[in-house]
């Protein structure tokens, strides 16, 4: 079966330092896969070049059958198969600041698959209400928690139901039982629909532990260890690995 | 009476107090405040120009014209000497009264109001309100009975402005007011307007300037009336020994003489001595109409009489202001946009656009659109009003609007690229509502700053708030209440929108980019 997204040898430059060297990396649906590193490793950039937010210099990127190549990124009308098929939830949630929860995840439906208000508003509110934030439709971005935010950015991202989901660092700003419960919540958003595929950035070693189905470990621009959780972070073969547990392991 | 020659270096809309400054700082620069009494210090304004005071062309500093021999003779009749003091036309009365000098001298008419104010002179020059017309209608409308809803153009705040504003009412004519009394009669040439009324010596001029055939000056005179010297109400004991001058001047031929050598005499002038000599000091010459149609006298101002046309006014001002942000704000995120979104060689266009507008002042740009541009495109007043001040405060708010898209925050606009919107849409529903949240404070203080720049397109001929005020200050002679009312009426259209402003604000403020 072909991967719902495959990257392979990635590379990304910024001003001719190479952050991403050859990065590869494969997402099944089902599947949820962590992007592990430390602070710096490009972690960003990759989720960021998927999602043909930033130019990348070098190696393949196959979202769902449609192909980025190499070079600046390219105009949004041609990328709008792409938009269809990923979505990315940022790290600060960049939820739009002058509209409410409900016209946040609206929006998309609205005004790029052209649904009547009603319809949008309908399918917007049940997604909020699935994410356990629908009492929240009406707050602004301003007046919602940390969670509750991060809870609308998913919902928006799945507004117009991707295949394949990007997270960057998704338990940054949570503690340990909301971490909890966004893992449940990821492992069914794998599940849903037939399967999707999400691909999470992230330097929580308990949190893909416990919720990953693959891990992958980046450093120096390149992969180098990837697996289940068990046989990555349990075993390590590689020192970058271990130095990140070790690191882990004292924050 | 006659404010002539003027041109961009002067600014028509400087406040009558602006000149009092003027008028003061010449005076102390003279030595006024010791007033030696040999010194008779006469004000006028050399601006009005031949033949009532100019500055003489063989000797700039020195001014010239039968006003200035008047001013002479009257100062040798009282054993001192004249000394000239430069005071803004529409502003002797008011200067006279402040004591910067003993009496005003400039074409000065002899009307009920500043009878009322002022301790005025007898009459020394019976002048006569005529109508000119060009050539194609010489004839047509031999008075103004037969120009019900014609544009009949005139300087502000003088007796043929108000016989026009008379006839708006009566007769149905359509008053145009000048801050000068050059431009009348240019309009008239180019069509803008369909008459001048004006003192005969001033038509006469302009006649000459424009090489004798450019118009016609109507015959029959529309009203007559006479040019005085105006003191200080208190000083009516100088001003009865000056009219005691004034008449010996009369009898022994002094004034004739003046008169001939600036080739201003006419029977009138005879019949007006005759008159004058033989009456009773204070019976007033007033304002006869000639010929057969009623009479046009303007009365005398109340504030309630001038309520009326002050709110006509205020709705000029608000109509204006309202278009011309209107203007403002649509060509400034047309010019924002482009700056922001355009190809490199429209921002460099755009960008010069900004760079002129801001540094060039509004009144020049003004002028040229009005003016200038008349030979190639002959705007309405208000239109090039509109226009002037819409594209003058749009290079201000296209910047407003660039900082301001520029402002809203990469991420937001990169979760709405993720999303699926297009370029427009993102512009439309995400980057253009945010900017202006963080637009709408400069936006606001702009809308309130254009309130009063409007008053500058007086200088188009609009009558808008603060000219009106000026006109009705003029005829009550006084600043004091018809600046009171004028203010009023600002801040009652300026208030609600600084509080409009600071609402949306506190509303829209919690929602900052995340």
């Amino acid at each position: 079966m072909t991967p719902l997204l495959g990257v392979h040898d990635l590379c990304v430059r910024y001003d001719g330092r190479e952050v991403l060297r050859a990065l590869t990396v494969e997402v099944r649906r089902g599947e949820v896969v962590a992007l592990m590193g430390r602070s710096g490793a490009g972690k960003t950039s990759a989720l960021r070049a998927v999602a043909a937010l930033q130019r990348f210099d070098g190696g393949r990127i196959d979202v769902d059958g449609f192909a980025l190549e190499p070079g600046p990124v390219a105009p949004e009308s041609r990328l709008k198969p792409l938009r269809r098929r990923v979505a990315l939830v940022f790290q600060g949630h960049a939820l739009f600041a002058h509209l409410s929860a409900l016209e946040n995840v609206a929006l998309a439906p609205r005004h790029v698959l052209g649904r009547p208000r009603a319809e949008a508003e309908d399918t917007a509110r049940r997604l909020l209400t699935a994410l356990e934030v629908g009492g929240r439709a009406d707050a602004l971005p301003s007046q919602l928690s940390g969670g509750e935010a991060q809870r609308v950015a998913i919902a928006r991202a799945l507004a117009l139901d991707p295949p394949l989901l990007l997270m960057d660092e998704p338990t940054a700003a949570l503690d340990p039982a909301r971490r909890g419960a966004l893992g449940r919540t990821l492992r069914r958003l794998a599940a849903d629909n037939g399967g999707r595929g999400l691909l999470i950035a992230t330097h929580d070693i308990a949190f893909a532990r416990a919720y990953a189905d693959r891990v992958a470990i980046l450093a120096d621009g390149v992969v180098v260890e990837a697996g289940s959780p068990a046989d990555v972070l349990d075993r390590p073969t590689h020192s970058a690995t271990r130095a990140l547990l070790a690191e882990g392991e004292t924050a | 009476m006659p404010i002539a020659g003027r041109g961009l270096d002067h600014r028509p809309v400087i406040p009558p107090l602006t000149a009092h400054c003027a008028a003061l700082a010449a005076a102390a620069w003279l030595g006024a405040p010791q007033r030696p009494d040999t010194t008779f210090l006469w004000g006028g304004d050399s601006e009005g120009g031949a033949p009532f005071v100019e500055a003489d062309p063989a000797d700039p500093s020195r001014v010239r014209g039968f006003d200035v021999e008047v001013a002479e003779a009257i100062a040798r009749g009282l054993d001192r000497h004249a000394r000239f003091i430069q005071v803004q036309w529409s502003s002797i009365d008011q200067s006279v009264e402040r004591g910067d000098f003993a009496i005003g001298l400039s074409g000065v008419e002899d009307t009920p109001t500043r009878r009322a104010r002022h301790a005025v002179t007898i009459p020394y020059f019976e002048f006569r309100e005529v109508l000119a017309v060009r050539p194609e209608d010489a004839g047509r409308w031999p008075d103004l009975a037969h120009l019900r809803g014609r544009r009949v153009a005139s300087l502000g705040a003088t007796m043929a402005y108000d016989i026009l504003v008379a006839a708006r009412d009566s007769l149905g004519v359509v008053p145009v007011s000048y801050d000068d009394d050059v431009h009348p009669y240019s309009d008239l040439v180019a069509g803008r307007v369909d008459a001048v009324l004006l003192d005969h010596i001033i038509a006469a001029r302009s006649l000459r300037r424009l090489g004798g055939t450019a118009f016609v000056i109507e015959p029959r005179a529309v009203a007559v009336g006479g040019y005085v010297g105006v003191l200080a109400k208190r000083d009516t004991a100088l001003r009865d020994s000056v009219d005691r001058v004034l008449r010996a001047a009369m009898r022994d031929g002094t004034l004739e003489r003046i008169f001939r050598r600036w080739d201003v005499w006419d029977a009138g002038q005879g019949e007006l001595f005759q008159r004058v000599a033989g009456s009773s000091p204070r019976d007033p010459l007033s304002l006869r109409a000639r010929g057969s149609d009623a009479p046009v006298v303007p009365g005398t101002f109340s504030v309630r009489a001038y309520l009326p046309s002050l709110g006509r006014a205020a709705l000029v001002t608000a109509a204006l202001s309202l278009l011309s942000m209107m203007v403002a704000v649509v060509v400034g995120l047309a010019v924002a946009s482009g700056r922001v979104y355009g190809p490199a060689p429209l921002g460099v266009v755009l960008t010069g656009y900004v760079e002129v507008i801001r540094g060039t002042p509004l009144l020049l740009q003004l002028f040229v659109l009005y003016y200038g541009l008349s030979g190639v495109v002959r705007l309405p007043a208000f239109l090039a009003a509109v226009l002037g001040l819409g594209l003058n405060y749009a290079a201000y708010e296209a910047e407003i609007y660039r900082g301001a898209l520029e402002a809203v925050s990469r991420t937001q606009l990169e979760a709405a690229r993720t999303l699926g919107l297009s370029e427009g849409q993102i512009l439309r529903l995400v980057r253009g509502p945010q900017a202006v949240r963080y637009a709408l404070a400069s936006m606001t203080n702009d809308f309130v700053a254009l309130l009063k720049d409007s008053s500058l397109v007086s200088v188009l001929t609009v009558v808008e708030l603060t000219k009106q005020t000026a006109i009705y200050a003029t005829n009550v002679g006084n600043w004091i209440v018809p600046g009171m009312l004028c203010a009023v009426v600002y801040l009652v259209m300026s208030l609600p929108l600084a509080r409009l402003g600071r609402r949306l604000e506190r509303r829209w403020g919690g929602g900052r980019a995340a």
